[in-house]
């Protein structure tokens, strides 16, 4: 199936990849569920910590990738931002992350358990790949259990269809 | 007996336009032409009328009419009349009931029983069946119960009933686990609860702090198995309800979910996703080693036993899709059965054995279906945006599953008998899924 939708932040640099329709600020883009909240003082200093939390957020291109419905390959702008993440955690090789697997609701709760476990594992692999030991890297499948966008539309269900790295704090 | 009620009901659909209508509740004329019994269900009577822990004896015995008349309307067997609108009966009618007024209310059968407070503070409630044309008993039985259980001897007195008229196994008298589900829908809570067949008699079970899916009642009623992200772990536990306390089945980094029970309840069937693949094992409840049961490329999860437990029907998307396979109890043999357009999703083997039911996945819709192990026979029970996960009632003539509202994603359990009729929600605190029905009570 080919991708309709992306959410993806490419950055200046790249051009949108060809059946790009969509395209969102990051600052529209909602916050990742169980995402740890940046500490306030760092705020305050107007800088994150090195690496926190915060500070991946604000150094990668995009802390998640998205999939095709009962998809689970990583195309060329999911390696884009997964490729930001990996120089982000060789730059700071002491800290670990968890990457989650989430489907959107049309799926029954079995299938999309193991289908968010391939989503995740195919971010890791990636990951892995790009050279990160993956020690460092967990994963855990939240199924449909943890949509974020809200709707019951082609739209909330890309949104919904990711794998999303999170650092381990 | 059925060829003599069907042809009763036949003269009462022609007189109901008249004069029936006024003695006897409206439900009846949706059913007529249709080859249930009508049943009239007047309150039990007491003895004496007696304050008891459960209440006073004379209102429960108009209650325990009122939980027949709910139990038996949810079967494709019966139309029962009361107990709203109909008289009281006396301790001697019990024994000896008026056929001919009963008769001439167009009733086929009819309910007698009585409430009785004994002096071990124990409930007697007794039960009768009578053929109203022949003027005969079918059914004669008493139950003694604690107060507490008053509702259980209700639910006996339904199944001994149900399964004079039907030749069915009973089932009432059983209990569901499910997901209790509260809070918005990007971050809904759930709960681990169980409640009687009929929705009563509700517990929670765990608090919501992490989501738990998936129950699973033991054979036994002892323990639920389920799956739990406790600690953002998600790994099954089984969950003992008399201790209250809970312990992992097996100790994996990977994850583990879909929990089910052999039909002996020694095993434990699950489902673990290693590497991003997600393939079916089985462990002894009491530990050891995990036996891998399914391997390949594709998702392999779910899975049912047969009610002898020689065969076991998972999903798998091995084709590109998923569909229904059945294998042998050690995983040889593995043969896919569904066909049909669209995806087959969630097989449950009838506990009779004869049917599979499942989820069928297409046309903008998951509907509840049914098929023989074999895979034939496919039929659709219900049509809606979402409907999901079918169980089965204990003597495989009714499914229980969850239908999920498109938009606000609100979810909540639903029965429908296995001709696709008698489809009703089953009325619960908050919203449900993952119901789970467990084997008739002990």
């Amino acid at each position: 199936m080919a991708r309709k939708t992306t959410m993806l932040i490419m950055g200046l640099s790249l051009v949108a990849a060809a059946g790009c329709t969509k395209k969102q600020r990051p600052e529209d883009l909602p916050q990742a569920p169980m995402t740890p909240d940046t500490p306030a003082g760092n705020t305050d200093a107007g800088a994150p910590t090195p690496g926190s939390q915060a500070d991946f957020l604000a150094r990668v291109t995009a802390d998640r990738i998205f999939f095709d419905t009962d998809q689970s390959d990583v195309d060329a702008e999911d390696q884009a931002a997964l490729d930001s993440q990996a120089v982000w955690l060789k730059t700071y090789p002491n800290t670990r992350v968890t990457i989650e697997g989430h489907c959107d609701e049309r799926g029954t709760r079995d299938y999309n358990i193991a289908l968010g476990a391939r989503r995740a594992n195919a971010a890791k692999n990636y990951l892995a790949s790009a050279g990160i030991d993956a020690s460092r890297i967990s994963t855990v499948s939240l199924g449909k259990e943890r949509p974020e966008a809200l709707g019951s539309d082609e739209s909330a269900w890309a949104r919904n269809r990711r794998a999303v790295t999170i650092t381990v704090q | 007996m059925r060829l003599l009620a069907r042809h009763t009901l036949t003269c009462f659909a022609v007189m109901l336009g008249t004069t029936a209508h006024a003695q006897i509740t409206g439900t009846v004329t949706d059913e007529s032409g249709s080859n249930e019994f009508v049943v009239a269900i007047p309150p039990l009577t007491t003895p004496d009328s007696v304050a008891t822990p459960a209440g006073n004896t004379a209102d429960l015995g108009k209650k325990i009419a009122e939980i027949l008349a709910n139990d038996l309307s949810g079967t494709d067997v019966f139309t029962p009349v009361g107990p709203a609108g109909l008289r009281g009966i006396s301790m001697a009618e019990v024994t000896a009931p008026a056929f001919p007024e009963w008769a001439g209310k167009n009733a086929e059968n009819l309910i007698h029983g009585f409430v009785r407070a004994n002096n071990d503070n124990t409930l007697t409630v007794g039960c009768y069946l009578y053929d109203v044309a022949l003027k005969t008993e079918m059914v004669r039985q008493g139950y003694v119960v604690a107060p507490r259980d008053w509702r259980r001897a209700a639910h006996k007195c339904a199944d001994a009933i149900y399964a004079r008229l039907s030749g069915e196994n009973p089932f009432f008298d059983s209990r569901i686990a499910y997901i209790a589900e509260t809070g918005p829908k990007g971050n809904r809570v759930k709960r681990l609860a169980i409640m009687d067949s009929d929705g009563a008699n509700h517990r929670f079970i765990t608090n919501g702090q992490s989501i738990v899916l998936t129950p699973r009642f033991s054979p036994d009623y002892k323990s639920i198995v389920y799956l739990s992200y406790l600690n953002n772990r998600p790994r099954i536990f089984i969950y003992d309800i008399v201790s209250g306390k809970q312990r992992l089945v097996t100790e994996s980094a990977n994850q583990t979910f879909s929990p089910r029970w052999s039909p002996d309840g020694k095993y434990i069937l699950y489902s673990m996703a290693m590497g991003g693949n997600t393939d079916i094992y089985r462990i002894s409840t009491a530990g050891g080693k995990p036996q891998q049961l399914t391997s390949g490329a594709g998702i392999e999860t779910g899975g049912s036993y047969a009610p002898n437990g020689a065969k076991i029907v998972f999903e798998s998307d091995r084709s590109g899709s998923q569909q229904i396979y059945v294998m042998d109890a050690d995983g040889s043999n593995q043969q896919r059965i569904s066909f049909g357009s669209g995806g087959h999703a969630t097989p449950e083997w009838s506990p009779r054995g004869d049917l599979i039911a499942y989820t069928r996945i297409g046309g903008g819709q998951f509907r509840i279906g049914v098929m023989t192990p074999a895979g034939g026979g496919e039929r659709l029970l219900t049509s809606s945006w979402q409907d999901e996960a079918p169980t089965w009632s204990p003597n495989g003539r009714v499914i229980q599953f969850f239908r999920t509202t498109q938009g606000n994603g609100k979810a909540s359990v639903w029965q429908v008998d296995i001709t696709g009729a008698k489809e009703r929600r089953i009325q619960t605190p908050v919203d449900g899924s993952d119901p789970s029905w467990g084997p008739l009570l002990p």
